[in-house]
């Protein structure tokens, strides 16, 4: 069983302020992860603001580095300070897609950019028929085509086309692995499930596993196969995400499934939130406690 | 007595633009014409580039060149007072702002000046339509405070100093202290954490039954929707397509845009594929002929493509802009989520 | 690119009039190519004539046509402007550009460079390199060192919009597809940086040309080159107000003022057309 990810007890602290007032921020402590390379999943990150999860996404890409512990891909070091073929070598293996699509494509240039420069750069083709075959491809793989984007604006698309160029022009290299970060919280809600349904098939039909982060839990219900919930930077519970949607045990977990509004009592909403929830999942962020296995596979973090 | 508190009739409202030779008009409002009563919820859901937030801009009295009302009325039923939007003087318009009609915006920060205290911008927005000095005012604002279970020091906080939770509350409380009858909220809880979230249209839900006001909740997120409202009201390229009592629009859809955005919403403890929709939202400066649906529309026939369907009650309370409202199912049945609820 | 012009032409009187005010400088220089004359001798002609139809722009007290004299010095003026101009934005952009991006100890080395440009007085240094080269101290060497000093206010407005760029989305994801630096620079971040190369250009044009022309006036360049500076250093030497020969100096500045207003028409409203946010609303964003 090769490894493709592997993350092992990383932990990232940020100082900030002058001589005189120094403040330490612990975004993320202690966190561990591994995906095979074996068999693709969807690895969900699922977190609130000030979790720490966008940080460790970062930490992944080899955008930052960690404080403490190591990140692995393929048994090599993540870091950005190597060479550039080696930062190359990694790119081509590791793509992002991000959270904004309109902000991640540059307004005033058209979108086949930087498809055409991926395709260049990764797949070391020249000739205009090689580039626009390898973009063709990858495009018809999130349903879209490059007729429908050459010579395009981003200002000229809608949210969902854009992020599934984006998401085209990561698989260019054909990386085994994408991080997306909130990929959908900025696409409209009738566009959102079209690039949802694309992550699930990239997994299942090209193979590509995908760490996706999300603070949405009904969507990682729908597609994750493990997940982690991460709460101020510490990761409170992880495991098969069914088992650990349909009953979560550690009391942030609870709290933020309880939090999540369903569309059952239609008319009928109950928005009053359980007091002694709320206060439980809060006093627990001062402690660490310790991460234990349990007999469904999940792992949980226990205190005292 | 009318139980109407806005009535918009007919309205609508275009950006007309002229730029170094390029002209383009943007029909952001197309004839839209609803009610809305006092004492209610009334949620409208539509997604960027709909043109809700044009409507709402129009709804709030806050629409400058290049957009102008080009047709239409929105009349509001103030007590003692009438207004026409549409063709209120400045003064008109001013009488009415903060203590009859106001609004929480989204992105609290914007709202609130980061260079002054809490308790400056209150005496800025509040003082005047309040008609209140000295020791009556501060009681009134504090007063407001604790019902919104603010501590009274946040006055003397700036914005900064607070978390986005209590900024959030901060401001659903400026726009309530005057108890204004109209309140229009936009998207005040989609930067918010779930949790917070949820505090947060609790306590909205809890101000509105309190004060007996109107509430117009604009958001694309259905599931709040579903909880927060009574009324719903669906806005697509410029349009009202659908609108109803909350319950009936989750559970019975008459028009096939409402039906997929309540079957797309992914649900715990259901893995069950989730349908998704072809094409893209349309521009406002080009929109499709007839029904704006139907480029996308699976239910689309040719007269879809050259009619445009009229708003048609099918039901008590329920209005529907669709030739084909009778073939609409609901796409996945609604199930009730298995697994434990801890 | 034609359309570009004609729509500023139609829609921007500031644009229309600018085009107008610099095309009547630039023929005039022009003119200089096919100039009977050679401008560098003297006393060619009857010396004070007012301006007349056979001299449309009199004779100075040296004995030289000033209409063809302008010309020239018109033309070599301008040239002048251009070339420092156009290298200190070049070194202006390299620098600005790499400092924002780069970041770390290339930015605290350029700028400390930068603040050492800044804080050190032109003028007392110009004046210097003319007594060390007196007459080798023509105009390209002239222009050569005066771009050198041209460029730190800009670098550091430069450096400051590429600092806001480097944390924007796009330039990440132009990372994550595999764009090199300079090609991340030039192509993804030049375009924000456009007006202000612009508009610092036409300022840094006013800059030079008065500079050069303050030097001139007081005899601290090669003034058997006929420019804009010398012409009016030679009316002054001959007392041309006083002697009332008030053509030599009404004639440049009136020129040398049309020239300025000109350029400045120019830069202020292309600077509105190619500033990234009103093409964005041309576009249609």
């Amino acid at each position: 069983m090769s490894t493709l990810l592997e993350v092992r007890n990383v932990s990232k602290r940020f100082t900030m302020g002058g001589l005189l007032s120094r403040k330490t921020v612990e975004a993320v402590q202690d966190a561990s992860l591994s995906l095979s390379a074996e068999t693709p999943e969807i690895f969900t990150i699922i977190g609130e603001s000030g979790s720490g999860k966008t940080t460790l996404a970062r930490m992944i890409l080899g955008l930052e580095l960690p404080t403490s512990g190591e990140i692995s891909f393929r048994g090599k070091t993540v870091s950005h300070r190597v060479g550039r073929q080696e930062r190359l070598d990694f790119m081509a293996n590791v793509q992002p897609v991000f959270q904004n699509p309109f902000e991640a494509f540059n307004p005033l240039k058209r979108i086949d950019r930087y498809l055409e420069s991926t395709a260049k750069r990764f797949l070391k083709l020249s000739h205009r028929d090689e580039l626009d075959g390898a973009m063709d491809g990858a495009l018809q793989k999130v349903g879209l085509s490059l007729a429908e984007v050459q010579g395009r604006y981003p200002h000229e698309m809608s949210g969902g086309q854009l992020q599934r160029a984006a998401i085209a022009r990561a698989l260019i290299p054909n990386p085994p692995l994408l991080v997306a970060d909130e990929p959908v919280s900025m696409v409209d809600a009738s566009l959102r499930m079209s690039i949802v349904n694309l992550l699930k098939s990239l997994r299942d039909d090209l193979g590509v596993s995908v760490i996706y982060i999300t603070h949405d839990l009904a969507t990682a219900y729908y597609i994750s196969n493990r997940l982690i919930i991460m709460q101020r930077g510490r990761i409170v519970e992880m495991g098969d995400a069914r088992t650990v949607l349909d009953a979560p045990e550690h009391p942030y977990s609870r709290l933020l499934k309880a939090s999540v509004l369903s569309t059952e009592d239609a008319g009928n909403g109950k928005l009053a939130t359980d007091a002694g929830m709320v206060k439980l999942a809060g006093d627990l962020v001062s402690q660490a406690g310790r991460l234990v296995d349990r007999p469904d596979g999940r792992m949980v973090r226990v205190y005292g | 007595m009318s139980e109407d508190l806005l009535k918009v009739d007919g309205l609508k409202a275009y950006y007309q633009m002229d730029y170094f030779g390029v002209t383009r008009e943007v029909r952001a409002v197309d004839d839209i014409t609803m009610t809305i009563r006092k004492n209610e919820i009334y949620g409208i859901a539509g997604e960027s580039s709909s043109g809700k937030t044009s409507f709402i801009k129009v709804l709030a009295a806050a629409i400058r060149p290049p957009m102008r009302i080009v047709a239409g009325s929105v009349k509001y039923e103030f007590k003692g007072l009438s207004v026409d939007v549409a063709d209120a003087t400045p003064a008109q318009i001013e009488a009415i702002r903060w203590r009859h009609l106001s609004y929480i915006m989204q992105g609290s920060m914007s709202v609130l000046n980061p260079l002054r205290r809490i308790g400056k911008t209150f005496e800025d927005f509040a003082k005047k339509p309040l008609g209140l000095t000295g020791e009556a005012y501060r009681a009134r604002v504090l007063n407001h405070l604790e019902r919104l279970k603010l501590p009274a020091d946040v006055l003397n906080a700036y914005p900064h100093e607070l978390s986005g939770g209590m900024r959030q509350r901060v401001t659903i409380g400026l726009a309530t202290v005057c108890h204004p009858e109209f309140i229009i909220a936009d998207e005040p809880t989609t930067a918010l954490d779930v949790v917070v979230q949820k505090e947060v249209l609790g306590l909205i839900r809890e101000i509105q039954q309190d004060m007996g006001s109107s509430v117009v909740f604009v958001t694309h997120d259905m599931s709040v929707h579903a909880n927060m409202t009574d009324r719903v009201g669906i806005i697509y390229a410029g349009r009202l397509v659908e609108e109803g009592p909350t319950r009936q629009m989750f559970f019975a859809p008459r028009h096939p845009y409402t039906a997929h955005l309540v079957a797309s919403l992914p649900r715990i403890g259901d893995t069950t594929q989730r349908p998704a929709l072809d094409g893209r939202p349309p521009s406002l400066a080009n929109p499709p002929s007839g029904c704006r649906f139907h480029p996308r529309c699976p239910l689309a026939i040719d007269k879809c493509k050259t009619d445009v369907p009229p708003l048609v009650t099918v039901a008590n309370d329920h209005r529907t802009a669709c030739w084909r409202w009778q073939d609409v199912k609901p796409l996945v049945a609604p199930q009730v989520p298995h697994g434990v609820m801890a | 690119m034609f359309s570009v012009f004609r729509d500023l032409i139609r829609y921007n009187i500031e644009f229309a009039i600018g085009l107008v005010l610099v095309s009547i400088i630039v023929i005039f220089a022009l003119l200089s190519f096919v100039s009977p004359v050679d401008t560098t001798l003297i006393y060619l002609v009857p010396p004070d004539m007012p301006p007349s139809w056979q001299y449309w722009f009199g004779t100075n007290s040296r004995g030289q046509d000033l209409f063809w004299q302008m010309s020239t010095a018109m033309r070599n003026s301008l040239t002048f402007g251009i070339i420092v101009a156009v290298l200190s934005r070049i070194i202006s952009l390299t620098v600005g550009l790499l400092s924002g991006y780069v970041g770390g100890w290339l930015d605290r080395v350029l700028m400390f460079i930068n603040d050492i440009f800044v804080a050190v007085p032109i003028f007392p240094v110009l004046v210097l390199f003319y007594f060390v080269l007196r007459n080798n101290l023509d105009s390209l060497t002239l222009a050569l060192i005066m771009a050198c000093f041209g460029w730190p206010f800009d670098a550091r407005l430069i450096r400051s919009v590429a600092l806001g760029l480097k944390h924007r989305e796009f330039t990440r994801h132009a990372v994550f597809a595999g764009m090199s630096t300079p090609k991340i620079l030039l192509q993804e971040h030049l375009p924000y940086v456009m007006p202000i190369v612009f508009s610092t250009f036409m300022a840094n044009m006013l800059w030079s040309i008065g500079l050069e022309v303050t030097l001139a006036v007081l005899g601290f360049t090669n003034i058997n080159n006929p420019t804009i500076g010398t012409t009016l250093y030679w009316a002054n030497n001959h007392s041309a107000m006083v002697v009332g020969v008030w053509w030599w100096i009404v004639i440049p500045v009136v020129l040398l003022v049309a020239a300025f207003i000109g350029l400045f028409l120019l830069a202020v409203s292309m600077n509105e057309y190619i500033d990234p946010r009103s093409r964005l609303r041309r576009m249609g964003a």
